[in-house]
């Protein structure tokens, strides 16, 4: 009985101790300089997408917020992360909405589940450009069941469905769980990290990757910034 | 005195040629461009019924025949290579078009064997016939060496092909039902003359315009990029044309429908004298709107009780 409950005492400080000395490491991604302007996107040839547009939706290699903020910009642990090779059960989802892919960029862990839907009234064929990867491309009518993949190795790969040239997204498979992709104000945040030296990568699809070394002592919050200087075209 | 003289010259000048020379020498023992490729021909083999191909033994093949236009190095970089569209096959990504395996796999030793001797239509890719059974198994198995996937994966495992039924109006109706209904008219065009909405749009895999297939092309020798029996139209769109926008459609279309699609796909071929344009102008060339006789069931159907019964 006494062992039992020092056991328990034991596990309860194991598990209060870990979460006490879980940092966090988080930012905001911003750019410098103009970025080319997004052209709006004609759907006209794709009637049933158009209509979900009141106002045209234009590209998204270069999303923007307020205060030179960046958005889409995947950041992720590097190296240094504990539990490299642990992939999570929960599959990732990636939508075909109105001739739009939801998310632009969709992080996920090597191996993986990825669900790949179709909510729209029109055929996609789905055609993810890997080179490290397996290079595949499978069509999806209206009202079929989602596909069901996974990528047994690192890349960033484009995505892109040959019927409607506008759409355009990014699959970042990543061989951490650590990761996060900067919103509306370009913020991001990458809690639970142990105390320990990491690097921190932030990758762009257009403005290239950037990195920052940093080291967690215990539970604390560090802040790093991420600067990318924009093309003009 | 002289003579010392000429010695001291002699020396400072072997000197300075010692000095400024090796530079240069070094500079040129490692070009970055050369006829020699830096290529190990790694012992890859091919099998292809009883006949076993190896790679060292293509070597001379290859570099006669193929590398002009796939290069040395097999990265489609050879010499022709840029006067030609579409571009050569690059080896090294080792994505094939012509397959009977599922999209994003590799192809079999058959699949490539049969694509060297069939030639690709619509390309610069001749058809080496020429060659001897063992000489092309051979460069299978040479083709082998350009790319790390070889040694890593297996081939893909063949879709299957089921028989083909016979041709009539209804199964050409459904498959025109199906043309419209899976979008395949958005690139290949309504008439399948390869001018549908997206069509002017599409690009390859390495962001090189590329036409979609004209159906309407040709007569009786009109032919398609991998192959031209009935069988080999089936498996173009189940396994999709990897490389390209085409893709492949085998987890969303069942056998039999493909072989209704297979059919009106050989009505699009006009001038082609055959059994479906046969059965067709029967019907004075009119394709009756496609009535689904076995509607998805919305519940279980009342009549059929015994699900184990015997029959």
């Amino acid at each position: 009985m006494r062992t039992k409950q020092t056991l328990l005492a034991l596990l309860m400080l194991l598990v209060c101790s870990s979460l006490m000395f879980a940092g966090t490491v988080s930012g905001k991604v911003t750019y410098t300089g103009t970025p080319a302007k997004q052209k709006p996107i004609d759907m006209g040839k794709e009637p049933s997408c158009a209509k979900q547009h009141p106002t045209p939706v234009t590209n998204e290699t270069v999303v923007t917020g307020p205060n030179n903020a960046l958005e889409n910009v995947v950041v992720y642990v590097s190296s240094g992360a504990p539990d490299d090779g642990q992939v999570p059960a929960q599959a990732v989802t990636f939508e075909q909405k109105g001739c739009q892919y939801l998310p632009h960029v969709l992080p996920m862990h090597v191996n993986q589940e990825l669900k790949i839907t179709n909510d729209d009234q029109t055929s996609h064929n789905i055609h993810p450009l890997a080179k490290v990867n397996r290079e595949w491309n499978k069509s999806q009518p209206p009202g079929t069941p989602p596909i069901s993949e996974k990528y047994d190795k690192p890349e960033f790969i484009s995505v892109k469905c040959n019927v409607h040239p506008w759409m355009h997204g990014y699959f970042a498979v990543l061989t951490t769980n650590h990761y996060d992709v900067s919103k509306g104000g370009g913020d991001f945040k990458l809690p639970n990290l142990p105390p320990g030296k990491y690097t921190i990568t932030a990758w762009h699809e257009d403005y290239g990757t950037q990195t920052a070394d940093v080291t967690i002592t215990g539970n604390e919050t560090k802040d790093v910034n991420f600067t990318f200087k924009a093309k003009a075209y | 005195m002289r003579f010392i003289g000429a010695i001291l010259f002699t020396a400072t000048l072997g000197l300075v040629v010692a000095a400024g020379f090796p530079a240069r020498a070094s500079a040129q023992e490692a070009p970055d461009v050369g006829p020699t490729p830096r290529l190990v021909v790694k012992p890859m083999e091919s099998h292809i019924g009883n006949v076993t191909g190896h790679a060292a033994a293509a070597k001379s093949d290859y570099r006669r025949y193929c590398a002009g236009c796939h290069g040395d190095l097999g990265d489609a970089n050879g010499e022709n290579a840029v006067w030609l569209d579409p571009k050569p096959r690059d080896f090294t990504i080792a994505t094939f078009k012509c397959r009977s395996t599922p999209t994003g796999t590799l192809p079999t030793d058959e699949d490539l064997y049969n694509t060297i001797a069939r030639g690709l239509t619509n390309s610069n890719m001749p058809i080496w016939n020429t060659f001897t059974k063992q000489q092309r198994a051979d460069l299978v198995a040479y083709i082998k060496i350009f790319s790390p996937r070889w040694e890593k994966e297996k081939a893909g495992d063949p879709i299957k092909v089921p028989a083909e039924p016979p041709v009539t109006l209804e199964s050409i109706a459904h498959g025109k039902a199906l043309f419209t209904k899976l979008e395949c008219w958005k690139c290949h065009g309504p008439a399948g003359k390869g001018d549908g909405p997206s069509a002017a749009t599409l690009t390859d895999s390495k962001d090189n315009p590329i036409r979609p297939y004209n159906f309407a092309l040709g007569k009786d020798d009109s032919r398609f990029k991998c192959g031209d029996t009935n069988q080999d139209i089936y498996k173009i769109f189940m396994t999709g044309v990897d490389g390209t926008p085409m893709p492949s459609f085998a987890d969303v279309i069942q056998p039999n429908d493909a072989w209704d699609l297979v059919h009106f796909l050989r009505t699009l071929q006009i001038n082609r004298h055959g059994k479906e344009n046969e059965v067709l102008s029967a019907a004075h060339g009119v394709i009756p709107p496609y009535v689904d006789r076995n509607p998805a069931p919305t519940a279980a159907p009342a009549d059929n009780k015994s699900p184990g019964g015997g029959q």
